[in-house]
């Protein structure tokens, strides 16, 4: 039985159809990517998941929960976790404050007990900051614990916001677009987080991608969409040498041979 | 070193952060010994505006919601009490019911306009501030309207604070009591949560935050404050009517936090300290100008302006962040360098904008 399931997504703003009848399934443990051009809905698909925008048809079903008609917020109290695009994280706070913010959905305490700092309160911030150190350790943000997210440079930037979702010890982690602006080494190193993601903690990983060589080595297996449809889906070689595919991202063959 | 995290939960960093507080505290207990009746009234009064500031820091330093409405809270506060006191209820318990109600209120008001962002939040707690206005002014039943209110000095138990004295410690205590509950609020997940709508409500939401219900958390602290601020207000004034809560006043208290520096506590206390404290001085040092200046019309009011003009200009964080370089300057002494302080921006921009 899937993990994680699209059942015929459709989405769209005024007349533009951003998604149109997609359905697919996420085994626990796996790694699915979602590749497609500009434009195809990759993006639209997460932001449907963390009910930024509202389905038209169809539902997310995480679980056997339906989680598509649940509230923002509690999409991640549900168990999913997420990275953006254009990094999100909580500038003027340090690496450390933000880490802390990923267990916010571990929450037990309330305002009134926190005014008084009772021990209770303590003892949550002592685990949360130990969690944050596991992360830390993690990812190898030991140089920039202290420091404003602010005037870290941009590949670290991207790891703390991936420490941040891994802090809310997700089931399941939405990666958009990971590997965008990092260099060849930083590039490395995220594959071999997401292996031992993936291994060691047993997360499963939906993946927004451009880099076709990282989503290849990374995924189980792909999902290529186009202007909001599915072209196909399978394991990497096969989807990502299949014409279909080949044509949306390079265009038509005799479209470069007649011009 | 830290070999513990319990040391990244303590409330000073350093144990000598501790006996430099300390020793503020202890000199803020001395100093009024020294000075007379009306400094230390004006003492008082930075303690009480400073409480409201602390307020609406909160909401508008830490979690990015503006809001020029305080003056109803604080009018609130002050009523509330007042009837209260008028009542035969206790100033110690009319105190905490003032800022309760106000921060009840607040509840009720911030649930719905909430969602409104920036400069419409703004006007919407405008909007809200001229509805308890009105609402003074026509309940004369209850409030006596534009007459005004008289008030009692307060007591608490068989002890009469009626000397200026006396009102300064009660103030700092309750100054020095909020001080420590923002503290506590922004060490604690419901501080990190408003922190975080201020930096990206989006991911704050993806984070399980709720929105609305730490909005809403932050507008009734805030209102608490305020609420509280308006009692020790009242109590100070002896007479309130609803001319003394006008807009003027939750502007007022907006230019304090960004005097003083959003996003500090400090700065909240900095920019009481610079709204009251200044204008003596400038009257002060009036008697060293030339006389032709001297006897200008209106140079007070003119003078504090300039100089609120210049603080913006020269420094846009605020006396707090001038305090902060300040400090860097002698920690890091003879290897400051001028360009220390000056954020590289190169990663901020995407290449869109």
């Amino acid at each position: 039985m899937a993990f994680f399931r699209a059942e015929n997504i459709s989405i769209s703003f005024g007349g533009l159809k951003a998604l149109n009848g997609v359905s697919f399934d996420v085994r626990k443990g796996e790694i699915f990517s979602v590749i497609g051009p500009n434009g195809a809905g990759k993006t639209t698909i997460f932001n449907c998941i963390n009910r930024f925008y509202d389905l038209d048809e169809g539902a997310f079903v995480l679980e056997d929960h339906v989680i598509s008609k649940i509230k923002p917020h509690e999409v991640a109290e549900m168990g999913i976790a997420r990275t953006f695009q254009n990094i999100e994280l909580f500038k003027n706070t340090t690496v450390l404050d933000n880490l802390i913010l990923g267990r916010h959905r571990r929450r037990r305490s309330n305002v009134f007990t926190e005014i008084l700092f009772s021990r209770s309160v303590q003892k949550q911030e002592l685990e949360s900051r130990e969690k944050a150190e596991e992360i830390i350790d993690f990812l190898d943000l030991e140089a920039y614990r202290e420091q404003r997210v602010i005037n870290l440079p941009y590949g670290v930037q991207k790891t703390v916001e991936l420490g941040r979702a891994l802090a809310m010890d997700p089931k399941l982690l939405l990666l958009d677009e990971p590997s965008s602006g990092l260099n060849v080494e930083e590039t490395e190193d995220l594959s071999f987080w997401m292996s031992d993601i993936k291994e060691e903690l047993g997360i499963t990983i939906l993946l927004v991608e451009h880099n076709m060589r990282f989503v290849q080595q990374a995924s189980d297996r792909i999902l290529a969409l186009d202007f909001g449809e599915i072209i196909t889906q399978g394991n990497p070689k096969d989807v990502l040498n299949h014409p279909e595919v080949m044509k949306a991202y390079l265009g038509e063959e005799d479209v470069f041979t007649q011009s | 070193m830290k070999t513990d995290y319990n040391e990244d939960i303590r409330l000073f960093k350093y144990r000598s952060t501790f006996f430099w507080y300390l020793a503020l505290v202890i000199g803020c207990l001395i100093l009024p010994l020294l000075l007379d009746e009306y400094l230390i009234s004006q003492l008082t009064f930075i303690c009480m505006y400073a409480v409201a500031a602390v307020g609406l820091m909160l909401l508008t330093g830490y979690t990015g919601q503006i809001s020029i409405g305080h003056a109803a809270f604080f009018a609130i506060g002050s009523y509330t009490s007042a009837i209260l006191t008028a009542k035969g209820v206790p100033f110690i318990l009319a105190l905490p019911a003032a800022g309760i109600l106000a921060g009840f209120v607040g509840v009720i008001i911030g649930r719905p306009i909430l969602h409104l962002t920036g400069l419409y939040l703004a006007i919407a707690t405008m909007g809200f501030a001229f509805i308890v206005d009105e609402i003074l002014v026509r309940w004369e039943s209850l409030t006596q309207g534009n007459m005004g209110f008289y008030v009692d000095p307060p007591s608490i138990g068989p002890f009469i604070i009626d000397t200026e004295l006396r009102y300064y410690y009660l103030t700092l205590v309750v100054l020095i009591l909020t001080l420590f509950a923002a503290r506590n609020i922004l060490r604690s997940p419901t501080g990190r949560a408003m922190i975080a709508i201020r930096d990206s409500e989006v991911a704050a939401e993806a984070m399980g935050i709720n929105l609305a219900k730490f909005k809403t958390i932050a507008f009734a602290v805030s209102a608490f404050f305020a609420g509280v601020a308006g009692s020790l207000y009242a109590h100070k004034l002896f007479f309130i009517n609803p001319e003394s809560y006008t807009i003027l006043l939750s502007i007022e208290l907006l230019a304090m936090i960004i005097i003083g520096g959003l996003g500090s506590l400090h700065g909240a206390v900095f920019g009481a300290v610079f709204f009251i404290f200044l204008p003596q001085v400038i009257i002060m040092t009036k008697d060293y100008m030339p006389v032709y200046i001297q006897n200008q019309t209106g140079l007070e009011p003119a003078l504090f302006g300039l100089l609120i003009v210049l603080v913006m200009l020269f420094e846009p964080m605020g006396i707090y962040g001038r305090w902060l370089k300040t400090k860097f300057y002698f920690e890091m002494f003879p290897l400051y360098k001028k360009d220390s302080f000056k954020r590289e921006k190169k990663y901020q921009k995407a290449e869109r904008h």
